[in-house]
């Protein structure tokens, strides 16, 4: 429930919608914190992900099926990089999304942000064409095209009409392979990222996020922001640009999706003419992440940002991975805590009876790594202990007692039944088979998926539940005013 | 394009559109209140009988309404907006006569609980007070009521916190039944339906609703501004924010497209999506302008589809070392440019392709298509909508140059800044 969809500007789009809005907070910048212009249809970062099979509304193009092995082509070029294609003829679009083996993990402590600022950099001019020749090209067409950063890897994401494709794997082959990393356009480009750091440090919800982080994850690559501090920023040079390129990208450990109304066996002829020739010899192997560490003390941590209206909490662990045998009984569990209808139990405790907020929900963001299992709620000030002890007690409760069977069954039915809707666009449908390759799923997940999902037991959604939200180990950041 | 239009005995219309790409049903039920119809005193009524809606009816009670639909792996919510409210149900298309049996109840059977009501009143504050977080909203509440000294557009969609903390369960209950009767709602569905056997359902849950008086309230004209308007708003932050906004055309008025195609020539492709996403603005005019110049680190614009003329608003992001009067100034070099010569055929037939490109993104969805149908019902008709490109490409370059001509006059805009370092002020 919103205010102001209002389609039709840019500028006061869609501002965190009722449902859409729990899950997004981490992963998407929600419009108001966007910059404007700065509007591009990026994949989520990868330690928090699997956005896709939640809150995406999307349409495959075989009618009533779900992708599998038989409509999905898989193809693993010479040089390593995957590409996966699914046809969708119902509309005259297509779809590009992927990620490379190259991360914030790689970055030095003094020089974070260097990864996200690399990936953004490499549209900002190459060997061949510059910026406005870049954008020109694209933005004539009507197409779209984007790097991001993140911990383990960095995505792209990119749509046109079906007729454009060749233009835009032109593009996305041209900026990885040949970025010219210009010195003008990287200091326009750290103005910009500054001025995200500058806002970020005003945004209560992700300074609790951020400083939830730091508890959980003391002395962890996951505590440290992927987009770095504004003096780290300030301390990246032109030559670290050039040189994180050099040695981090490469084709070994890329995957990319295209999906629309183009032949599959065409699209991947078509990457293959464009990036079947990248070569990096000097490509290392992924990093690898150090072990967890216990929580830092204090658990509990206040971030003062003077002057503002609302206070966020953060309240959270570190969770499973998204390849963990108990993934699914902890995203179903999750589903139960904070998400099933308004907002699952917290929501019900939180919003509706206590009225506290106008969201509180719970996340579930296990990736290529352990992310962090949240519950989140913004709240007057005033209401900050009430609300942190509401979560608390509901946490309580979900790692004392077994979920009822009915909670269970609802649960399942809803993972079940919004797949369909998940693979509405084609979108949807590329954030899916990314995922399949992502986290070495196999081709047929979605169709095993059903039964993946009734599977699981009330016992192993409470066995779940007490490994990761033991009362002992939640972190609670608080930021507001 | 082809769709069913059906208007029901009791009033309500009803647009189907049969799509059979996957299995789902998108159902949109509209009603023509928004914040437009409220006056002082009860500002935020229409968005807050939204959230009612999603409180319980004697059939459905409040816990039961989300996971019906959740347990269906359905997807729902519900917009206010300025001219309209909107509720939507997206469901695996076997399970869609649950939507319309929630809906046709909610349309004339909502409770209104007082305990309701109190626990959603904090609620409400608790949205406003995440909005007031923003810079953005504070520098766009002011601006907008600047802009609006008489038209009920004066004030944000989501109300005034003074009548937040007043408005009873009595005056949201008379809101309710004054707007939610079939005569003043659209219902529009797409998807794998067959449309007889859909159009069967429809009548069976609503044609029985009384079809009640629908309230008319007359909008207030704005006069035509006098002279420029300027606001300032500080507080905490360290970024400088720069907000102006023309008043612009209505939806329906001649003006409208030629002034989509202008603003997509200033600040980037207009997008008329809810679902499906946009694209960059880097070559756009202003772009070029201010951040390639370095004056700002994003800039973006827009115009709104509304029933009486509203804003056309252009927000930039200052770079660290610009200041807003030097933005302003570049704005208005870039409107000058504009004014006096109009611009290449080219850079036009450019803006309908985006706008092409970006009907395509928007079609992908079910959801997307839907709602396509029942928005443009609001503030004009679903022609408005299937003649949108035709529209946007008979658009000419002198269009362009006499729109910039006769609303890009700092006489007909609010320029609003935001200044950053007011804190004690605000906090306090």
């Amino acid at each position: 429930m919103t205010t102001q969809p209002a389609p039709n500007t840019k500028s006061r789009a869609l501002s965190g919608d009722r449902q859409a809005l729990s899950g997004d907070r981490h992963t998407l910048p929600g419009d108001r914190h966007t910059l404007p212009g700065a509007r591009h249809a990026l994949p989520g970062g990868d330690r928090r992900s699997f956005s896709g099979d939640h809150h995406h509304h999307t349409l495959p193009g075989a009618r009533h099926a779900l992708p599998g092995g038989d409509d999905i082509t898989r193809a693993v070029l010479p040089n390593g990089i995957v590409v996966l294609a699914r046809p969708n003829f119902n509309s005259p679009s297509v779809v590009v999304n992927g990620f490379l083996d190259a991360g914030s993990l790689s970055e030095p402590d003094e020089l974070l942000g260097l990864a996200g600022f690399t990936a953004e950099a490499l549209m900002r001019g190459t060997e061949r064409r510059t910026f406005q020749e870049i954008y020109d090209i694209l933005e004539t067409a009507g197409a779209s095209l984007g790097f991001s950063g993140g911990t383990h890897t960095s995505g792209f994401g990119g749509k046109a009409l079906a007729e454009d494709l060749d233009l835009l794997l032109d593009l996305l082959a041209d900026s990885l392979s040949q970025p010219a990393f210009p010195a003008e356009q990287v200091e326009k480009l750290r103005a910009r990222l500054l001025t995200g750091l500058a806002i970020r440090a005003q945004d209560t919800g992700e300074m609790a996020s951020l400083t939830a982080d730091q508890i959980v994850y003391p002395g962890h690559p996951y505590a440290r922001p992927d987009d770095g501090y504004p003096e780290t920023v300030q301390a990246i040079r032109r030559q670290h640009l050039v040189d994180f390129h050099r040695q981090n990208f490469g084709p070994r450990g890329m995957a990319l999706a295209v999906v629309g109304a183009v032949d599959p066996l065409q699209a991947v002829e078509r990457v293959a003419a464009v990036l079947g020739d990248w070569r990096n010899p000097d490509q290392p192997e992924s990093v690898q992440l150090p072990p967890l560490p216990a929580p830092g003390e204090p658990l509990r941590r206040k971030v003062d940002i003077p002057g503002k209206y609302q206070a966020d909490i953060v309240v959270g662990v570190a969770g499973p991975q998204r390849r963990d045998p108990d993934y699914l009984a902890a995203s179903l569990g999750n589903n139960i805590l904070g998400q099933f209808g308004m907002m699952g139990r917290v929501g019900e405790t939180v919003r509706e009876k206590a009225g506290l907020a106008y969201y509180a929900y719970s996340s579930l963001s296990g990736g290529l790594g352990p992310g962090p299992w949240s519950v989140v709620a913004g709240v007057d000030p005033a209401n900050v202990d009430r609300a942190v002890d509401l979560i608390q007690g509901e946490i309580q409760r979900f790692v004392s007692d077994p979920v009822e069977a009915d909670e269970l069954a609802d649960s399942q039915s809803n993972f079940v039944g919004r797949l369909p809707l998940s693979l509405e666009s084609n979108g949807g449908v590329a954030a899916a088979l990314v995922n399949l390759e992502r986290y070495d799923l196999g081709l047929d997940y979605y169709r095993q998926y059903p039964d993946l999902v009734r599977a699981v037991t009330v016992e192993q959604v409470l066995e779940t539940a007490r490994r990761y939200l033991g009362p002992a180990r939640l972190g609670v950041a608080v930021a507001g005013p | 394009m082809d769709i069913t239009r059906v208007q029901l005995p009791n009033g309500l219309q009803v647009l189907l559109k049969e799509i059979h790409t996957a299995p789902l049903t998108s159902l949109w039920v509209w009603y023509r209140v928004g914040s437009r119809n409220e006056r002082p005193g009860a500002t935020g009524i229409s968005h807050w009988t939204e959230h009612m809606q999603f409180k319980g009816t004697p059939r459905f009670p409040p816990e039961i309404l989300d996971k019906a639909v959740a347990r269906q792996g359905g997807y729902r919510n519900a917009f206010t907006f300025l001219d309209w409210t909107t509720y939507f149900e997206t469901m695996p298309a076997d399970k869609i006569d649950l939507a319309l049996d929630l809906e046709a109840d909610r349309m004339a059977n909502s409770l209104f609980e007082p305990g309701e009501v109190e626990s959603e009143r904090t609620v409400i504050i608790s949205e406003r007070q995440g909005n007031e977080n923003e810079p953005l909203f504070l520098l766009g509440e002011e601006v907008q009521a600047a802009a609006f000294r008489v038209h009920s557009y004066h004030h944000e969609i989501i109300g005034d916190l003074a009548d937040l903390q007043t408005i009873s369960r009595d005056d949201l209950y008379r809101h309710y039944r004054a707007h939610y009767v079939p005569g003043n709602a659209v219902l529009a569905a797409a998807g794998d339906f067959e449309t007889e056997s859909m159009l069967g359902y429809i009548r069976q849950h609503f044609e029985s609703l009384a079809d009640g008086s629908v309230s008319t309230t007359a909008a207030r004209p704005e006069p035509a501004q006098p002279g420029e308007r300027t606001v300032t708003v500080e507080g905490p932050g360290d970024t400088t924010y720069l907000q102006v906004a023309y008043h612009s055309p209505a939806a329906r008025d001649p003006d409208f497209f030629p002034y989509l195609v202008t603003d997509s020539l200033l600040t980037g492709p207009s997008n008329l999506n809810m679902f499906g996403g946009g694209i960059s603005n880097k070559t756009s005019r202003l772009y070029r302008a201010l951040v390639e110049k370095e004056l700002a680190v994003g800039v973006s614009g827009g115009v709104s589809a509304t029933i009486d003329p509203f804003m056309h608003s252009i927000t930039a992001t200052l770079h660290p070392n610009a200041n807003a009067d030097q933005v302003v100034q570049a704005l208005d070099e870039e409107v000058k440019r504009l004014q006096d010569s109009p611009p290449d055929e080219g850079e036009v037939a450019r803006a309908v392709k985006q706008a092409r490109a970006l009907f395509a993104y928007g079609s992908e969805s079910i959801t997307n298509q839907a709602f396509w149908m029942g928005y443009s019902e609001m503030f004009a008709s679903y022609d408005w909508f299937v003649n949108y490109l035709e529209r946007l490409a008979a658009v000419t370059p002198g269009d362009v140059q006499r729109i910039a001509q006769t609303y890009l006059r700092p006489q007909n805009r609010v320029l609003g800044v935001y200044l950053p370092g007011g804190d004690q002020e605000v906090g306090s």
